[in-house]
């Protein structure tokens, strides 16, 4: 999208007052990012207080296309960087702190007793000790389900796997998908992945996998497809070439029971007719009792290019944004849980409170997400795996063979 | 010549005059040389060069050796590429015949034939990425027209583009449309110029059917098969806009040309290993080669006939 | 397999034979007519599964809502900002390569000849990674003067094989007519040879029009946002926010596909006669 000039209506003000001056010392701070339509009017809104307080400074928004911008930032770090852009934390920032292309922005975490108010995210921000970044959303991930779907079959809500794969049964007399999923852009299934390999082997063990520690022929990992295997059958067909807001429908159309997903979805149930009294939210069940509940919750954050122009606005800005009043007010409009322990969560909207209840008490631990957890690369033949097996559940060892020759080149 | 005659008189032999002739040709090459081999030559020098790499196009470039190839063949989705390249070229060769079907059918002189010559060449030129996004349409899942078609004879729906067996087959489909459209108006315009006398002739000497295509009319027509041939060949090869926008190499990788995996490990989401990309590129540069220099054979060929 | 000419076959032949045409037609754009169709549906159709059926209204306000909720306006205006420049550089350099190449006899003519045109053969990836490092070096990434300079580079090849054949062509009497009249060479360019060229000029025009119009490679590799991307790479990225909304994907597609459509039958005469060069001998 076009960059969006909030501050036009106030500039042209100032200039009528003071002549040209004012819009000659205005000092530009370009942001690239890739918000959706919604989080996109909440951040512009965000941007116009921001240019309020800082009534010099001239934020230029430009907004990429989600899938687009993943690629596009490779691109514009080295060759034309904004002042500001968005990324995500864990792993997935890695590669650019290690090439230098992100600027060590500690000084604002110790200038703002960041390291308090964002304690619970800071150690996915901190590599080699220093901060590298801003987060300013969460969200849990989880189980989302069509309430009258459970309704129409008389099932219950489970708690455990093997409760969750006997309603599958029940699901599959009525024609409806027990789980739903649409793998055309790969990561939905990676969601699947890190529950079932959570709720199997732990959180210690996912961490260990992901960061290439651990083979992927080991028997953990067997174990964790050994419970896929279970719901494979049960799964909606040709999701590999369905997207996922697509198959999203079909669970809004009552087609489908189950989805794992994250809760950006909602918005998406919502506009295919859902309610919150069709809509419904559970933790993933319980697989091995003995292991300890972790979630997955990635985590958005915001980051200043090594190479920016602007580098003080943009630190005060990062400032701005890690504070618990904007943290409060983007995320009411994103639908999503704020970093900042000062913040308020919008307790009218069940989703979001049951996120936050889900993700305050984990006592195991939380994951980014399995492409922001693992090395790029990794991610990529791992995500395609996971389809394949979902596919064709028997190329499972000719699968895991792949991963782990790769896994070897790659973490040399 | 009124031109010349309104032109100045002849100057003075001075160098310039004396050396114009030779000198012409090489001032005006000299911008389209230089920006060629700017844009085209040099680059295909580093991508050689960037092979025996590896760089992620943020660090410092480290070399390899060989190991980007050697890694090549123990990679089963550069394999796969390969695979679905020569189907890809298998395939596409139909484009020359079924080109030539219909700009047979269509080489008639009745009212609005040339609408019609017309709407048939159309979808070429729409662009791969319109027409990708059509196909994906015609193929989808639970909605797509052919889907739909599918379930009605057979009670139950096939989604090609889910299908690692059907996948590649699908997307070739949809290139073939407009490929087959560019055949066709090459051999329309071949038709064009068959002499008809000939054709009379063989008639009456009793030619008819398959002989009478084979013996009288395609070898008329050979330089149109010639061309037909050989955009099929590159447009074959070059095949990443429909791959791109259908299914992104998908399902799990099965339908990867060596063209998108390049681009896919290069400059993608998972990618930027630009050396390994650098060397699928000089694969896909050498199947190309050979191709091209056969082209270029016979194109020499022709031209020393010619003078 | 070689039908006589339809003149001289039975009524009865003839009458199947037109019928044949519109069939044949109709199946052969079968996909770009529900493409067409389905542009001109309401949403509400596709929501409630009505997806052949009769469209319950003529939606044409979906190409309405195209223009107001993207930046379909942008992405049109960037194509034309690479294709339009591209045309003209690449009509400049290759008037020149193929008077070069085609009317002088010079040590070296046949190399560079087939230079250009074995150039215009090559795999794109091959050039990709040096290319897009180039356009950065140069601090043309992103930007729609990279994106032209590249393709003016690499269409030039192209139209250099064009320009040259036809240029060969010509009568030569006629240049050496000028020669003996003493007119300077780049004269004989300007005044003799560039108004003989016009057709060929046409002809080019057209076909790298579509061409360039219709590239996304270079598109996806060159440029990333919406400032600057044209309408290929903008539809495809819309596709990815357009999930569930083929009618608006479709209503794009033509759209964006107008532009070519409109050039090639407005110049259908030139554009064949580009496309065909060579197809007879």
């Amino acid at each position: 999208m076009l960059p969006t000039k909030r501050s036009a209506g106030l500039a042209l003000t100032i200039a009528l007052l003071a002549g040209t001056s004012a819009i000659a010392q205005q000092r530009v701070l370009n942001y690239y990012a890739d918000f959706d339509a919604a989080p996109l009017a909440a951040m512009e809104a965000l941007i116009a207080d921001f240019e309020a307080a800082n009534p010099d400074v001239d934020v230029v928004l430009q907004n990429f296309d989600h899938e687009g911008y993943k690629t596009a930032i490779r691109n514009f770090l080295t060759t034309d960087a904004p002042d500001l852009a968005n990324w995500y934390a864990g792993n997935r920032m890695a590669p650019f702190v290690e090439a230098g292309q992100f600027m060590d922005v500690s000084d604002v975490w110790a200038d703002n007793d960041l390291g308090t108010s964002l304690a619970s995210a800071a150690a996915s921000m901190t590599m080699d000790g220093k901060q590298w970044g801003v987060p300013y959303t969460y969200y849990q991930w989880g189980i989302y389900y069509n309430k009258s779907a459970y309704e129409q079959v008389g099932a219950t809500v489970p708690t455990t796997w093997d409760e969750f794969v006997a309603n599958c049964e029940l699901f599959k007399a009525a024609d409806i998908d027990c789980l739903t999923t649409g793998t055309s852009a790969l990561w939905p299934g990676a969601g699947i992945f890190d529950y079932l390999n959570l709720r199997t082997n732990g959180y210690d063990y996912h961490m260990a996998l992901t960061s290439g520690e651990t083979p992927w022929t080991d028997d953990g990992v067997r174990a964790t497809f050994a419970e896929w295997a279970k719901v494979q059958p049960y799964i909606t067909e040709n999701h590999a070439a369905i997207d996922w807001q697509d198959a999203a429908a079909l669970m809004a159309q009552g087609k489908a029971a189950n989805y794992v997903m994250g809760n950006f979805a909602v918005a998406v149930f919502k506009e295919g007719g859902m309610t919150n009294d069709t809509l419904g939210f559970m933790a993933f069940p319980t697989i091995n009792p003995d292991v300890v509940r972790a979630e997955e919750a990635p985590t958005d954050t915001i980051h200043i290019p090594a190479g920016a122009t602007n580098v003080d606005d943009a630190k005060t800005f990062l400032a701005y944004m890690a504070s618990a009043d904007a943290q409060t007010k983007l995320n009411a409009a994103l639908g999503q849980l704020p970093i900042n322990a000062g913040s308020t969560v919008a307790s009218d909207d069940p989703f979001i409170s049951a996120g936050f209840e889900l993700l305050s008490t984990t006592p195991g631990g939380i994951a980014q997400f399995f492409d922001r957890d693992a090395n790029a690369e990794m991610a990529k033949l791992g995500m395609e795996g996971f389809q394949e097996f979902m596919v064709i559940p028997g190329n499972l060892d000719a699968i895991l063979d792949r991963l782990e020759t790769a896994r070897q080149r790659i973490y040399k | 010549m009124a031109v010349a005659a309104a032109l100045p008189e002849k100057r003075s032999r001075s160098w310039w005059a004396q050396n114009q002739q030779t000198l012409t040709p090489w001032l005006f090459l000299a911008p389209g040389m230089a920006m060629f081999a700017l844009y085209v030559i040099w680059p295909i020098f580093a991508s050689f060069r960037l092979s025996f790499y590896d760089y992620d196009g943020l660090g410092k470039e480290v070399w390899l050796g060989l190991d980007n190839y050697r890694e090549l063949w123990s990679d089963p989705a550069f394999v796969t590429s390969l695979k679905n390249n020569v189907i890809w070229l298998v395939m596409y060769m139909l484009a020359v015949p079924a080109g030539l079907g219909i700009a047979i059918f269509l080489n008639q002189t009745v009212r609005g034939i040339r609408i019609y010559k017309s709407l048939f060449f159309f979808p070429f030129v729409i662009s791969q990425v319109v027409v990708g996004l059509m196909f994906a349409w015609f193929y989808a899942p639970n909605f797509g027209l052919l889907y739909k078609l599918i379930e009605m004879v057979t009670g139950k729906g096939i989604a090609v583009l889910a299908d690692p067996n059907l996948a590649t087959y699908g997307i070739i489909v949809a290139g073939l449309w407009p490929q087959i459209a560019y055949c066709m108006i090459l051999y329309l315009t071949g038709l064009n110029n068959v002499a008809p006398d000939q054709v009379e002739a063989a008639r009456l000497d009793g030619a008819k059917g398959l002989r009478m295509l084979w013996y009288v009319i395609l070898p008329q027509l050979r330089p149109a098969t010639f061309i037909a041939v050989v955009v099929t060949v590159i447009g074959a090869l070059r095949s990443f806009d429909l791959v791109s926008i259908m299914t992104n190499g998908g399902p799990f990788g099965s339908t990867r040309v060596l063209s998108y995996y390049m681009y896919e490990k290069a400059l993608s989401e998972y990618g930027f290993r630009m050396g390994y990309g650098a060397a699928i590129a000089v694969v896909l540069f050498a199947i190309m080669m050979i191709f091209i220099s056969g082209f270029i054979t016979k194109m020499i060929r022709d031209e020393r006939g010619v003078r | 397999m070689f039908p006589r000419p339809i003149a001289q076959t039975t009524v009865a032949k003839r009458a199947l034979y037109q019928i044949a045409l519109p069939i044949a037609l109709v199946i052969w754009l079968f996909p770009l007519l529900g493409v067409a169709l389905t542009s001109l549906r309401p949403a509400s159709d596709l929501a409630s599964g009505n997806y052949f059926g009769m469209p319950s209204a003529i939606a044409w306000w979906n190409y309405l809502d195209v223009f107001r909720n993207t930046d379909m306006e942008r992405y049109i205006f960037n194509s034309f900002k690479v294709t339009i420049p591209t045309v003209i550089g690449t009509l400049v350099l290759s008037t020149m390569t193929g008077f070069a190449l085609g009317i002088y006899k010079f040590k070296g003519n046949i190399l560079i000849f087939f230079m250009f045109v074995a150039g215009n053969f090559v795999p794109f990836q091959i050039l990709m990674v040096p290319v897009r490092d180039l356009t950065a070096g140069m601090g043309l990434y992103n930007t729609t003067t990279g994106l032209a300079l590249f393709h003016i580079a690499f269409q030039t090849g192209f139209c250099t094989l064009f320009m040259r054949n036809f240029i060969s062509a010509l009568p030569r009497e006629l240049i050496e007519a000028a020669r003996v009249e003493g007119v300077a060479e780049w004269q004989i360019f300007w005044y003799i040879v560039l108004p003989l060229m016009r057709p060929a000029i046409a002809a080019l025009s057209v076909l790298i029009f579509t061409f360039i119009w219709n590239d996304f490679f270079w598109a996806t590799v060159l440029t990333t946002s919406a400032s600057t991307q044209p309408v290929t790479a903008g539809l495809s990225s819309l596709n990815g926010q357009w999930i569930a909304a083929w009618h608006l994907v479709s209503a794009g597609s033509i759209i964006a596909a107008m532009p070519p459509v409109l050039m090639f039958f407005l110049m259908q005469k030139h554009f064949i006669a580009g496309l065909t060069l060579g197809a007879v001998k």
